[in-house]
């Protein structure tokens, strides 16, 4: 193993556990809340459970990718509404579904850095608070309206209004440059690596019994805090099976050949996700857990726009990369944390990862990254199954794998890879200490 | 045709009515009578505190009333040297006056021309009387001498405190009945007070100092004990020595303001664990501890999560989400004590506190009732004793840990619709009585409160007549709050309570039923 245990003049960053609110319905029962609401709440729960009210942590680090265009402040308002003290700093961070992982990367190298000691990442997401902006029309009207000296020039500004104008616009669920929404996009690479409609179906029921079984086992009793009587994932079907998820129709991929429904993609939820990162010995020596430090971390972007790789591609060039500066392959882990965007995500980035030719040709490696162990994988289920509030999955995911691991044992090594919109992908290695 | 909204509106609507003016007015004709706002929290009574020594030397019985003519008590300077009772008023700072003596010779005609006993100037605000060296009947007509005058002029939740003897520390046949009769003195004298005052004895053993009575008499003076009368509970030597002044929790005083983080201040603060802290009376619990000072680890069911956040970001503690029926649940404890405060880190109080009712007719009571009831309210917290209190477990019970466990009137007197509740409960109080027997050579204290009708979501589900009903048949002529018996678990959980042990305190403001 060449990736040592940071030595010991260096500073070390580490998960000190998470907390998040369950992921309810889009539209559900968090109807009620909005996105700040979310935050609050996780933040709350947090403070909560390592004893932090009323204190000043380093730098709180979390972000939305629906968040209203008037909140600019979305993380700093969530600490103003929480119980952590006033003084303490915040930043909004967005790369899309990478946003929450992002931020615990962020923070992880402020602390590593010596800027910061302590630090809060992650996320939140609402599809019940979904904003709505002026279309460009209604925009550019009340522009020059505002711009206007006279009357009659402001009259003249008004008269060009038309009633389509008048009628709100939601952000673009399909890719700008496409057109296409994510999951046509992955219908698209699905055919690509022949990813069949079973094999999505077989993937997406182990996912909900893994988290049914993780449920119930209490494993989620020190990660996750309740929330306006929600106590589990919404979206979790204990009771599903391989008939139930065969009967549904196709969503994405209409027509001959689609193997794409609701039950083998991501659902779209209410929820926010949370870490406490620290630096090792700050964390030691405030009896603060000490689950995993986070080693190292790669984005990746790939060029779906020309249709040379597909949208969620981009994690399968992450992960060789940051194998690469640790001399690790892909099966020197204990457990893998491939977020579940839909079932043939996650399959797809399996098949690449095997395939000879694509490792070589496509990705510039010597051969094939090889198979991992399915036992080894999203082991307490994931996105699929929980469901997937954009912004919040990284905080869950850095926060289930840290624990996982320091179950483990001191060297238990992890691997987390996310896909998100724009054709772009996080991977970050954890290692239980 | 099943309506449930019917009842639950009619149930509304008798509420509404008993809580109007004809519902006061009503109630008062039926004779009960209204129930006044108590004095609640660390505040001592306003007025004076009358004090004596009443019926002998303190311990001896030997008669001091050399000078009868004078028909005064003694005051705490007169027997300082002979009553720990005075000691200890001196020690709390209370200064005391004499009080007035109800003799014939003494009183004076009324408007009506009947014989008045003398009045005090202004309102008292409590008598404090030393019984301990009582032993004969015939002494007994002078604390009526003492008590009459008093009780006349008590003001708003004043206080009588009577101080006595254990039955067991006294000879003869005659200091044995006259010890027992201050029991039924202190439970009648406490349903004859109005006007939230309140009356409780003292049992005190023999041997003890001040520093083993001062915190149970300035509980009793303060409006901490608002909703505790007619109880009589032993307080004997102290279990440990005096802790290091400033070390421990000083009862009624407010933390250090800007706590920050859980390790900079766990060296130097007590660690206590409150169960089902989520709400209710836990959650009075919680903030209570978090007054005097103490660092909070709240414990509640996963599910009550949110709430028990709230509660634990307000008292600055640390959550911990655990059904306390689980299997490991004392070793879960135990381990986020030794994770969050160190390894040397011990538990120095837990207060027993969650508990649920599956109330139902035996006649309709399945086994899944029984045992959820028995589970939570009982076995669980004899569970997570055993576990705790393995002195080599790291978070685990400190050697001298006080454990206070929740009992309830029900466990004493029973209810109707509660075998499964009543069980559980009288289940707690042997429980207290057998750990108090098992490690009589530890100094841990345990003891239970026993909190009778308080008002909380639990008993809210009560239909409003039951409820009225179990609201105006105490000495206070109203429900309890969640605080009152928050601050009896403090003062039981408080090291200066060390030498209370085995004791069942109710909190109950002397509900008719129970013991």
């Amino acid at each position: 193993m060449s990736s040592g245990r940071t030595g010991s003049s260096e500073r070390t960053a580490v998960v000190v556990g998470g907390n998040r609110t369950p992921f309810a319905k889009a539209r559900g029962s968090y109807a009620r809340d909005s996105t700040l609401d979310l935050l609050t709440a996780a933040l709350d729960g947090l403070v909560a459970r390592f004893g932090l009210a009323g204190t000043r942590v380093g730098e709180v680090a979390a972000g939305a990718v629906l968040k209203h265009g008037t909140l600019l402040n979305l993380t700093r308002e969530a600490v103003l509404g929480s119980a952590l003290a006033p003084d303490t700093p915040a930043v909004d961070l967005q790369q899309a579904c990478g946003t929450g992982l992002e931020a615990a990367i962020y923070l992880s190298n402020k602390i590593r850095l010596g800027q910061l000691d302590s630090g809060i990442a992650g996320g939140a997401d609402s599809i019940s608070d979904t904003p709505l902006e002026a279309g460009a029309g209604l925009q550019r009207v009340l522009m020059r309206y505002a711009a206007a000296r006279t009357t009659q020039a402001k009259l003249a500004a008004l008269a060009e209004l038309r009633p389509r104008d008048l009628v709100p616009v939601a952000p673009q669920v399909a890719e700008p440059r496409t057109g296409l929404s994510m999951g046509e996009s992955q219908v698209l690479t699905t055919a690509r690596w022949g990813i069949t409609r079973a094999a999505q179906d077989e993937y997406a029921l182990g996912s909900h019994r893994k988290l049914t079984t993780a449920w119930e086992a209490g494993f989620f009793d020190d990660l996750v805090t309740p929330h306006r009587g929600v106590t589990r994932d919404e979206s979790l079907r204990p009771d599903t099976s391989l008939e139930k998820l065969a009967a549904l129709p196709i969503v994405f991929g209409k027509g001959p050949g689609g193997t794409m429904t609701a039950g083998n993609s991501s659902p779209l939820n209410d929820g926010a996700a949370l870490v406490l990162l620290a630096e090792e010995q700050w964390a030691r020596d405030r009896h603060l857990p000490v689950l995993a430090r986070i080693v190292d971390a790669e984005v990746a972007s790939v060029d779906f726009v020309s249709g040379a790789e597909g949208l969620l591609m981009a994690p399968v060039r992450a992960v060789p990369r940051l194998l690469a500066r640790h001399g690790l392959a892909l099966q020197d882990f204990d457990l893998y944390e491939i977020h579940e965007a839909f079932a043939a995500t996650v399959l797809s980035h399996l098949a690449a990862w095997a395939d000879e030719t694509y490792c070589r040709d496509t990705l510039g490696l010597p051969g094939a990254l090889g198979t991992i162990d399915p036992e080894k994988l999203n082991v307490t289920g994931s996105s699929l199954a929980a469901g997937h509030p954009f912004a919040a999955t990284g905080g869950r995911i850095v926060a289930t794998l840290a624990k996982l691991l320091a179950a483990r044992g001191p060297g238990a090594r992890g691997l987390i890879s996310i896909c998100a919109a724009g054709g772009q992908g996080v991977a970050a290695i954890l290692e239980a200490i | 045709m099943s309506s449930s909204s019917k009842p639950r509106t009619a149930d509304a609507l008798l509420e509404a009515l008993l809580a109007s003016p004809v519902g006061h007015a009503l109630t008062r004709q039926l004779g009960f009578p209204e129930g006044s706002e108590l004095r609640r929290g660390p505040g001592r009574p306003v007025g004076p505190v009358a004090f004596a020594v009443l019926g002998g030397d303190p311990g001896t019985g030997t008669d001091l009333r050399a000078d009868a003519d004078t028909g005064g008590g003694h005051s705490a300077a007169d027997t300082g040297a002979a009553s720990i009772i005075a000691a200890t008023l001196a020690a709390l700072g209370v200064t005391t006056i004499d009080p007035l003596r109800d003799d014939p010779a003494h009183r004076t005609a009324g408007p009506d021309g009947r014989p008045q006993p003398p009045a005090y100037d202004s309102g008292l605000g409590a008598v404090v009387l030393d019984l301990t060296g009582l032993r004969t009947v015939a002494a007994l007509e002078d604390v009526r001498a003492a008590l009459r005058p008093a009780v006349r002029a008590l003001e708003p939740s004043g206080r009588v405190v009577l101080v006595g003897p254990r039955t067991e520390d006294v000879e003869g046949l005659e200091a044995k009945a006259v010890a027992r009769g201050l029991d039924g003195l202190n439970r009648s004298v406490a349903k004859e007070l109005r006007g939230g005052a309140t009356s409780n004895l003292i049992l005190l053993a023999a041997g003890e100092g001040p520093e083993d009575l001062a915190s149970t008499l300035d509980f009793l003076l303060s409006g901490r004990s608002a909703f505790v009368s007619g109880q009589s509970w032993q307080v004997g030597p102290r279990r440990t020595a005096l802790p290091p002044r400033g070390a421990g929790i000083v009862p009624g005083t407010t933390p250090p303001s800007g706590a920050a983080g859980p390790a900079r201040s766990a060296g130097a603060r007590r660690i206590v664990v409150v169960t089902g802290a989520a709400r209710g009376i836990g959650a009075d619990i919680a903030r209570t501890f978090h007054r005097v000072g103490a660092t909070v680890v709240a414990v509640d069911v996963p599910r009550a999560g949110e709430a028990l956040g709230a509660v634990v970001n307000e008292v600055h503690g640390t959550a911990l989400q655990l059904d306390i029926t689980a299997p490991d649940a004392g070793e879960r404890i135990a381990a986020h004590v030794a994770e969050r405060y160190g390894a040397d880190a011990r538990i120095q109080a837990i207060a027993h506190n969650a508990g649920i009712t599956r109330d139902r007719l035996l006649a309709n009571m399945d086994e899944r009732r029984w045992a959820q009831v028995l589970d939570v309210n009982l076995a669980a917290q004899l569970r997570i004793n055993t576990v705790l209190l393995d002195p080599g477990l790291p978070g685990g019970y400190a050697e001298d840990v006080h454990i206070v466990a929740s009992s309830s009137t029900s466990g004493i007197a029973g209810n109707r619709g509660q075998t499964n509740y009543g069980t559980s409960k009288a289940g707690v109080i042997g429980l207290v009585l057998a750990l108090c027997e098992a490690y009589a050579d530890r100094p841990l204290t345990v003891n239970a409160v026993a909190p009778g009708f308080i008002e909380t979501d639990m008993t809210a589900a009560i239909p409003t007549l039951q409820k009225e009903i179990f609201r105006r048949t105490n000495s206070l002529h109203q429900g309890g709050r969640p605080i009152d018996v928050a601050e009896t678990v403090v003062y039981l959980a408080d090291p200066a309570t060390s030498g209370v042990n085995g004791q069942v305190v109710r909190v109950c403001g002397q509900n008719i039923v129970g013991a």
